[in-house]
């Protein structure tokens, strides 16, 4: 048996067919932001980081093999999948029901989730039409000031890509923060923020140079939102769906 | 002869490297160039007597000496120097003896730690005691060592708990005459803290403290079934000494489980306590507790500083601590009655204290499986590193944090609570970190606060929190650091930045200040070295 029709083994049809899940009784925000980070950490490395990229299993979406009770679930995460490559790890029970409640609360939120998207058009959206490579890059083209997005798929979920799309201030990681600094004579210079401390700042400004400026020297300095527009009025539902597959499919350097 | 003379030669003569007799430790005022335990006196008060460097010249300083240790741990050890040699701890626990005036090394004293020692927040020391001609240290496996000053041979070796079940040692002995005091930590683990004294010629066990009473004892009976024997309640930091009363004053660590107490009910004495310790007999002559039943995690491991103030107008002999809680107390230290406290920053999990200094908890802010926000954050206002007393300014100077909040959940590990991931107040390390946070995101700050209000009187900010201590001066100067990886010079009257230079790495460590050959140098461990600095010489 090839090693990804046993993988299809892992998890079977029917997440949430079966059983009252013990994990969506008890889980907390908390806990699922914790079950989502052990699944990037443990389990993204073969599911990825939707939970879709074992053939026939969507864990992202709640499809497997057969009905799983919660604690079917957790035993397997716990023990592996005799024969298959789904392996045992060192989890304890608590984090595997923070896994199990993530993969529910993931599921639910893309039963929602509309269109299907098509990548090849969502690139040509990401040079053309939404401009992305402005502030964005992708494998060696586009601008550094914007976050790398080489990787993005395998880093982002969709529903994640989703919300950056359509209301990019609703989170910014603090490492894609921007900053704006007016010197002395005048001249404002913005950038993605790299390092700040007491006395110094340091930028990557908007023509790509690496700037370090002393607070103190420095008429103004502050904090400034995300230059990300929204695309929510700029991009069709079904455009923004191109664009989140054609993301999900950046995987690192040349991977496509 | 002239008695002018006599006095040099005697002086030139102690200057030879004499034995530290306890006589020396308890009156380090009579000699300002050495710094004979962590906090140069057994009050706490990293107050250096001496003059050179001033608020006028302070801009000068310059850097005398780099020493890099072979270690990517982080370097929290407080030297000692005595007559001008410097003895420091290479983390875990390599004793190393530097020239105090040049940084070159006379001799290292290696160990390996049993691989059985599990030391939370990192395998750190955070300093030495000397007694004689004998170095004492604590180990991350909990052993105490004796070490000769001379040659950096081992003198003896104690075990003084199990590693192998998470006991371990981080903070400098306390010498009191004959006896050698450790307390042992590891209390976010099933342990039973523990203070023990040691003979200081044999390493032999002259008495041991539970800072968890055992049954039958007064207090036991604030664990709800067997949890006194699990309790936690470590020792981290150092203790002060009172030679008017022989007692030594410790903190204590949190109970444990951190964050559910619903298996230890009761107050849980003596964790997040003061306990205060004969030193003849390990007995217990009063103890103050700062969070009772504490299921945030705050400890009360900060160091103790001693103080004679006037205090609402009579002479005090008071104990001054700023609390990981976020409160800031003034204890009486012969009694250990609370006589002020109050928020030094933002709380919001206590409102007031009871006639006899007890915490009015806010109902609801206790660890919930739906998360509390609670302020400060679980690492605290402050934490482990070592404030300072001025006796010129009267001023107690602590380095601290602003705005800071954690989500606690019952019987998980809390989270920061601030939003878009950044990280708020993160563990000291030893490099230094891309830093992107706001102020509302919390900030750093040195403060200066009057003992008798706990108000401050002025603030110096910095844009990151930090792990470093406070020093001040005779001559009103304040040097601290933090994890931006400056260590700075601050007018101890006003808080004016005098000096700043960038240390290339995390200052986690509190400064100290000595003279060779008529130089006062400052020195600050911070990344994985130790910088030593001074005015240029006369010409």
């Amino acid at each position: 048996m090839p090693l990804a029709t046993a993988a299809l083994f892992l998890l079977v049809v029917g997440l949430f067919a079966a059983g009252a899940p013990l994990s969506a009784q008890h889980a907390t925000a908390f806990d699922i932001e914790d079950g989502g980070r052990a699944f990037r950490n443990s389990c993204a490395t073969c599911h990825g980081p939707d939970g879709d990229q074992v053939a026939g299993i969507d864990l992202g979406r709640g499809q497997l093999r057969r009905p799983y009770t919660d604690e079917e679930l957790v035993g397997i995460i716990r023990k592996g999948i005799p024969n298959t490559p789904m392996p045992a790890t060192n989890m304890s029970e608590v984090q595997a029901v923070k896994i199990v409640a993530y993969l529910r609360t993931t599921a639910e939120s893309r039963r929602s989730a509309s269109v299907a998207g098509d990548a090849s058009r969502g690139q040509s959206l990401f040079e053309r039409k939404g401009e992305c490579a402005t502030c964005h890059r992708v494998n060696g083209a586009g601008s550094r000031l914007g976050p790398d997005l080489s990787r993005v798929g395998q880093v982002r979920r969709s529903v994640e890509l989703e919300q950056s799309l359509l209301d990019p201030s609703a989170e910014v990681l603090a490492v894609n923060r921007f900053y704006r600094v007016v010197t002395r004579d005048g001249t404002t210079v913005t950038g993605r923020l790299l390092n700040h401390d007491t006395f110094t700042v340091q930028l990557l400004d908007s023509k790509e140079q690496l700037r370090s400026f002393v607070k103190a020297d420095v008429r103004e300095h502050s904090f400034l939102g995300t230059p990300m527009p929204s695309y929510r009025a700029r991009l069709s539902a079904q455009e923004v769906a191109d664009v989140i597959s054609y993301l999900v499919s950046l995987k690192g350097r040349n991977s496509r | 002869m002239t008695v002018r003379t006599i006095v040099l030669v005697l002086a030139a003569a102690a200057s030879l490297q004499a034995q530290v007799t306890f006589d020396r430790v308890i009156n380090a005022d009579r000699e300002p160039q050495n710094w004979l335990s962590y906090s140069r006196t057994l009050d706490n008060q990293r107050y250096s007597p001496l003059t050179q460097i001033t608020t006028a010249n302070a801009r000068n300083l310059q850097l005398q000496w780099v020493w890099q240790s072979r270690s990517l741990e982080k370097f929290e050890a407080t030297p000692l120097v005595v007559d001008g040699v410097l003895y420091t701890v290479q983390a875990p626990n390599d004793v190393v003896a530097l020239d105090a005036a040049t940084g070159r090394v006379f001799w290292t004293f290696p160990y390996q730690p049993s691989p059985d020692a599990r030391t939370c927040c990192g395998r750190v020391n955070r300093g030495l005691a000397i007694l004689g001609d004998t170095l004492f240290m604590g180990t991350i496996d909990a052993h105490l060592l004796a070490i000769d000053a001379k040659s950096g041979q081992l003198l003896w070796d104690t075990t003084v708990a199990s590693a192998r079940d998470r006991y371990s040692i981080t903070h400098s002995p306390l010498v009191v005459g004959d006896k050698v005091m450790v307390g042992t930590a590891g209390g976010d683990g099933p342990i039973r803290g523990q203070i023990a004294a040691f003979d200081v010629k044999t390493g032999k066990e002259a008495w041991r403290f539970f800072t968890i009473p055992g049954p039958g004892e007064p207090g036991n009976d604030t664990w709800s079934g067997n949890s006194w024997m699990t309790g936690g309640t470590g020792v981290w930091n150092a203790a002060a000494y009172d030679p008017e009363t022989n007692l030594a004053f410790w903190g204590t660590g949190n109970p444990a489980p951190d964050w559910d107490g619903r298996s230890r009910l009761g107050d849980n004495l003596y964790s997040d306590s003061v306990v205060a310790l004969d030193v003849d007999t390990g007995k217990l002559k009063w103890y103050y507790q700062f969070t009772p039943h504490d299921e945030l995690d705050y400890d009360a491991t900060q160091v103790p500083v001693l103080a004679d103030i006037t205090f609402r107008g009579q002479p005090r002999k008071v104990m001054l601590w700023a609390n990981r809680n976020g409160l800031m107390y003034v204890l009486d230290r012969r009694t250990g009655e609370f006589l002020l406290g109050k928020p030094y920053v933002k709380v919001n999990w206590m409102d007031g204290f009871d006639h006899k200094g007890r915490p009015k908890r806010v109902p609801g802010k206790v660890p919930t499986p739906e998360g509390t926000l609670i302020q400060p954050h679980v690492h605290g206002a402050t934490n482990w590193a070592p404030p300072s007393f001025s006796p010129r300014t009267g001023l107690f100077y602590v380095a601290h944090w602003e705005n800071t909040a954690t989500v606690v959940v019952e019987g998980l590990s809390p989270r920061g609570a601030s939003t878009n991931n950044a990280r708020q107040t993160t563990m000291g390390q030893v490099n230094i970190q891309p830093f992107f946070n706001t102020e509302d995101e919390a900030y750093g700050v040195v403060r200066a606060y009057d003992p008798n209000t706990l108000d401050p009187k002025w603030e110096y900010r910095m844009s990151d929190i930090t792990w470093g201590g406070v020093l001040t001066t005779a001559s009103d100067v304040l040097f601290s650091g933090g994890k931006e990886g400056y260590f700075f010079a601050l007018d101890a009257r006003t808080g004016t930045l005098l000096w700043n230079v960038s240390v290339g790495g995390q200052v986690n460590a509190g400064p100290m200040s000595y003279s060779v050959g008529g130089r006062q140098y400052v020195a600050i461990a911070a990344g994985s070295a130790l910088f030593a600095y001074a005015l240029p010489p006369a010409p």
